[in-house]
């Protein structure tokens, strides 16, 4: 097992790990971030979404030893003390159910915001396609993302 | 107006109070029952204890209210709507209110259960009578505090007034009012003056879940904690042979690998069990090789290093033998009768004309987002287990039996649910937690993958009806419907749903094949496929009797006198109000060009709800614009969790009616992961529109009725874009079947 130096919610840490324990798992279990969630393992329901550079990227998948030149961001470093404007926009408008995908939505949101500031309700339907929301809260994501733009212009 | 609400509520006996340590005043309450003669509440909020109470409030010296609320919260809304209740009859600002989940190492529980969407339904008396029993007491307290008459006082808001203008806030008489006997009789508000209860409340875990914070099982940790994967029989009907772990235990994070299995037969050899209710087969046949790890992926990676033999121990079956099981059941003669009104036989024998259609539903897993999961520890004083389950009470009594533990030693808490839509009312992967950590001594995690959660599920059994109605001079005149399921069929009250009543030769017919697949409840049990085989059977009676589908449900609903037959589970006067505001607000009839509409409504879960659905064509493909949804729940306790509830419940019967496809072969799933078992998506859903009728009848659940209706209205939109009648869920499997027909 060797260490790897990783920069995670602008914090530089140390982990071991194997070189392809994803990402998901080092939050997970090494490093007590656990609002990155598990959800299908092969990168189908977004669950895991992080950010990587800024962009939205399955952590499930991604061994974190290719990681070490990256800056990681996950929920828990979205924003430093108060709330993202799309984190919000989800309280604003009582988004989750179950709530244990909307951290995975969260964070594609936030990234599809920043390259698309005004999008239009066919672009938010695409950014957010990828994502599962089994109890299906989908209308509220939606809206929840038109007014995190309307909230960050 | 027929109250729905049958239930009789005991206000005798079920609040006791005490004076906290810290200062303060503890209620303590029960939903259901009678306090026992010897429990008073704790002094110390550290000591809750959910055996004696099902629930608490605190209201400190500063007049804040804090709710300690033990119910589980799968998503459905309870942990916010039910506090809302009691703050509203207490009288408290919202704002100075917040809600607990009653806290972990509780001594040995006894807790509500989250299922049948019955949770506010039964709550709603209980929650009204503590909150106001409470407010009383605070004036009680009052009273004596100014030497004047109680009857003279009022509260509002956290504030006790008196006729000469004085005022004291509930935390200033806290302490005495511990002291007050629990007045009987107290009166609770009328509806009119409700402040909270109508009025959105956002979730209550909203800042936790929007930032990341542990919630969930698979969230929960602690020191020394290992990770256990379980390998189980790839096929239902094999049973493991032999295995080899040598790979899987060289590698570097794998701690051991061992077998657990045989506590689970012996358990289940046991003859007073009833197994249906708690357990799967295909997990007791077989030993399972479970591999322990430092972490998640050490057990993933160990557990696929395995190399295991299975052998075949009972019939492994396929999704075709299923049909063939079922469509026999369906044409012969083994059923049992679970309604018979009239004379079925007769009027169909003299007929003008019979129409009949077979409709098909196949298998389908609960797909929870947060896959099955416990924690468990489990040393010589105490069996410790943590997870999201939605009956832990059941999952103590069969831990405690399978580890031939007391009952007392074994303590189970909850955790908020990522999902559970069924699923989490079985404990199969507590009790397999709770063999391992016995086996090895040290607190572990059962993980699984999301290949282990699909493909070791308590499915929604495939089922098939037959519906045939008998048509004389224009009119229904029979009705009869059949139902063949795998492992087991409608519960009882369904027979007595519309059109039950409305039908004057009606019957209900049930059989089944037993299967070794484990099958279960999900998300309305039943009724998420039979609403829409009823429904669409409607739209196409209507077109043959050359009627608008909606006039022709309403004309039926006429038929039944509210009250006249107490086995009618239904309201005639709510369904036809609420058909009204779903056609109103949904433009039925009215629709744009290029737009088709489809309509569906159905009472389940003590609910009535009804959908028009809007879809427009493109390529030959259905594309859900809209669904329209009016629902009579009674009072509307939270309009956002409400609408949230409706929304998701719509959408998600949309989705599997048109993508929901699960099959065996030869006792496999054939489908392991969301790569090909097909969930919708946001670029497939409608948009939903929510109508409550408004009244002031107790409310009723939420979490499933708005499901059964949605594939029915699809499905009839399409046939009214189409014509073609579907009749198979998946929808998308016909519908790619004629797609070069199409041509609209």
């Amino acid at each position: 097992m060797a260490s790897y130096n990783l920069k995670i919610n602008g914090k530089k840490v140390s982990v071991k790990a194997d070189s392809d324990t994803p990402l998901l798992w080092v939050l997970r279990d090494e490093l007590d971030l656990v609002g990155t969630k598990f959800g299908c393992g092969i990168g189908q329901c977004g669950a895991c979404t992080v950010h990587i550079d800024g962009v939205a990227t399955r952590s499930c998948l991604l061994p974190a030893s290719r990681l070490e030149d990256s800056e990681i961001t996950t929920i828990e470093g979205l924003s430093e003390d108060k709330l993202h404007p799309v984190q919000d926009a989800w309280k604003e408008l009582d988004v989750p159910q179950c709530g244990y995908c909307q951290a995975g939505q969260i964070m594609t949101a936030s990234s599809f915001l920043k390259q698309n500031p005004n999008p239009n309700n066919q672009d938010i339907r695409n950014a957010m396609h990828d994502n599962l929301c089994r109890c299906a809260s989908y209308n509220r994501i939606e809206k929840a993302v038109a007014l995190a733009a309307k909230k960050m212009s | 107006m027929k109250n729905q609400n049958k239930l009789t509520f005991s206000r005798r006996n079920f609040i006791r109070t005490s004076a906290l340590a810290s200062g303060g005043l503890l209620i303590g309450f029960n939903f259901f029952n009678s306090c026992k003669e010897a429990a008073v509440p704790p002094v110390d909020v550290s000591k809750l204890n959910f055996n004696d109470f099902n629930a608490f409030i605190k209201i400190a010296n500063n007049g804040y209210v804090t709710i300690f609320s033990p119910n589980p919260e799968i998503g459905q809304g309870v942990k916010t709507s039910m506090p809302m209740i009691i703050a509203e009859e207490l009288d408290v600002p919202w704002d100075h209110v917040s809600v607990e989940q009653g806290a972990l190492d509780t001594e040995n529980f006894q807790r509500q259960v989250a299922g049948g969407s019955q949770s506010i339904r039964f709550g709603w008396d209980a929650l009204r009578q503590t909150g106001a029993t409470a407010k009383q007491m605070l004036i009680n307290a009052a009273a004596v505090k100014w030497g004047i008459d109680a009857a003279s006082c009022s509260a509002s808001n956290g504030i006790i007034k008196n006729a000469n203008g004085e005022t004291l806030g509930y935390g200033d008489v806290v302490n005495e009012a511990a002291t007050q006997e629990v007045p009987e009789n107290v009166a609770l508000k009328e509806p009119k003056d409700f402040k909270i209860i109508g009025k959105d409340a956002i979730n209550v875990d909203i800042d936790d879940i929007i930032t990341g914070k542990p919630l969930f099982g698979l969230d929960y940790k602690v020191d020394g904690m290992l990770y256990a994967s379980v390998l189980r029989p790839p096929a239902f009907g094999q049973i493991l042979e032999s295995y080899d772990a040598a790979e899987a235990k060289a590698l570097p994070g794998v701690i051991d690998v061992i077998t657990i299995g045989e506590k689970a037969r012996n358990y289940l050899n046991q003859d007073e069990f009833d197994r249906s209710a708690h357990w799967s087969v295909r997990l007791s046949e077989s030993d399972k090789v479970v591999v322990i790890g430092k972490t998640t992926w050490d057990v993933i990676k160990g557990k696929k290093a395995i190399k295991a033999i299975w052998k075949d121990k009972s019939s492994t079956e396929s999704t075709e033998q299923h049909d063939k099981e079922l469509n026999d059941l369906l044409n012969g003669k083994k059923f049992n009768t679970m309604r018979s009104d009239g004379n079925v036989k007769k009027v169909f024998a003299g007929a003008d004309k019979v129409i009949e259609r077979v409709y098909e539903s196949p298998f389908l897993p609960h797909n929870c987002m947060e896959p099955m999961n416990f924690f468990a520890n489990i040393t010589n004083e105490k069996v410790h287990l943590v997870g999201p389950i939605q009956t832990p009470e059941a999952a103590a009594k069969v831990v405690a039996s399978l580890l031939n533990r007391n009952l007392e030693d074994v303590h189970v808490d909850m955790t908020r649910m990522g999902g559970g839509f069924g699923r989490r009312l079985y404990g199969d992967f507590a009790y397999e937690a709770a063999e391992i950590a016995d086996k090895i001594k040290q607190p572990i995690k059962l993980i699984s993958t999301r290949e282990d959660d699909m493909t070791t599920g308590v499915y929604r059994p495939a089922i098939k009806y037959k519906i045939a109605a008998a048509l004389k001079d224009g009119k229904i005149t029979g009705y009869h419907l059949k139902e063949a399921a795998v492992n087991s069929n409608m519960y009882g009250l369904i027979p007595n749903f519309f059109p039950a009543g409305a039908i004057e030769n009606y019957q209900v017919d049930i059989a089944n094949y037993q299967s070794n697949i484990t099958t279960g409840a999900w998300r309305a049990p039943y009724t998420n496929f039979l609403a829409f085989a009823e429904q669409s059977f409607f739209d196409e009676l209507a077109t043959e009797l050359n009627i608008d589908p909606v006039q022709l449900r309403l004309d039926l609903l006429k038929n039944v006198k509210d009250g006249e037959d107490v086995t009618i589970e239904y309201s005639a006067e709510r369904m036809t109000n609420t058909i009204k505001l779903a056609v109103e607000k949904g433009n039925w009839g009215n629709s744009k060009n290029g737009v088709y509409q489809g309509f569906a409504a159905y009472y389940s879960h003590n609910t009535h709800v009804a959908e028009v659905v809007d879809i427009t064509m493109k390529n030959g493909q259905p594309s859900v614009e809209k669904v329209t949804v009016a629902v009579d729940c009674g009072i509307v306790v939270n309009p956002t969790g409400a609408k949230n509830q409706i929304e998701g419940g719509v959408i998600d019967g949309i989705g599997h009616a048109m993508y929901g496809d699960f099959s065996f072969k030869n006792g496999k799933p054939q489908d392991v992961n969301f790569n090909t078992y097909r969930l919708i998506r946001m670029k497939e859903t409608p948009i939903v529109e929510t109508y409550f009728v408004e009244n002031e009848l107790s409310p009723t659940g939420l979490g499933e009725p708005g499901l059964p209706p949605a594939g029915g209205a699809l499905a009839n939109a399409i046939k009214a874009a189409t014509g073609q009648i579907l009749t198979k869920q998946p929808f998308i499997k016909s519908l790619q079947d004629r797609k070069t027909d199409l041509n609209v």
